[in-house]
């Protein structure tokens, strides 16, 4: 299972994508309370959606984004659009996923 | 060693950059991440890195939407829209956070500037939204007052 889910929805040409990812968002400075070590940082870096094959947004994350990240921006847009999102994060780990525009 | 130097110095500007225009951006499905700017642990110095100056502007065209009081500073939901023309790109910064940017948000002429997320936030502070329309930068900035913080622990 995709760790994005998403819906986006249409109302008088501006569709609202509205996406919840399933992460971490480890900063690097909380320690593991048994051993006192640091708890390595692992967040996502960027985020980047394209409608119909068109960029809409590009987003730059720093491990201040909450754990498991929601998000929701807004583009001019038609009902049957393919909406894509993917994300990449610190560590080389990415995934994307679609969703079609009600 | 002055061509590295060079070389390096032009890296490290890209990185700055590349959060400003989207021209650049839109080439590459995933630009450089600014990393410098997000290691800035001082707010100005943070927005400098971010746009190349200090020139901000307040302006009641840029909503920023977030809780008076934040009862759990792990999550903090976070809310900018603007009736701005033009607009760029978003960024959002907390000042008192370890590293005061927390997100930015390049937008294509398709995207609405309306964005929204959720925040940690380690203790009270204000945070400042910052738009990017033309040249100039407009910001609205609102104190959020967090009772138990999101970092640590």
């Amino acid at each position: 299972m995709s760790t994005i889910k998403m819906r986006s929805k249409e109302s008088n040409g501006v569709v609202t994508v509205k996406a919840l990812i399933k992460h971490p968002m480890e900063t690097g400075q909380r320690k593991n309370k048994k051993t006192g070590n640091l708890i390595p940082a692992h967040y996502i870096q960027e985020v980047h959606s394209k409608a119909n094959g068109k960029d809409v947004i590009t987003i730059y994350w720093g491990p201040a984004v909450s754990k498991n990240p929601y998000l929701t921006f807004k583009y001019k847009g038609n009902k049957g659009d393919n909406v894509e999102i993917s994300w990449v994060d610190n560590q080389g780990n990415r995934d994307t996923n679609t969703g079609k525009v009600k | 060693m002055k061509r590295r130097n060079f070389i390096k110095n032009s890296i490290l500007f890209a990185g700055a950059l590349a959060v400003a225009p989207s021209a650049i951006l839109s080439n590459h499905a995933y630009a450089a991440w600014p990393k410098k700017s997000f290691d800035i642990k001082d707010l100005s110095d943070s927005v400098k890195s971010v746009y190349g100056h200090n020139n901000l502007e307040e302006s009641s065209k840029v909503k920023l939407k977030a809780p008076s009081i934040a009862e759990n500073g792990a999550i903090v939901p976070i809310n900018v829209s603007t009736t701005l023309d033009n607009v760029e790109s978003i960024m959002i910064f907390v000042e008192n956070n370890p590293q005061p940017l927390s997100s930015g948000y390049q937008l294509t002429s398709l995207a609405q500037p309306s964005i929204g997320t959720r925040l940690k936030m380690g203790k009270t502070s204000n945070v400042m939204a910052a738009v990017k329309s033309g040249d100039k930068i407009y910001t609205s900035t609102q104190e959020v007052k967090v009772t138990i913080g999101g970092c640590g622990g």
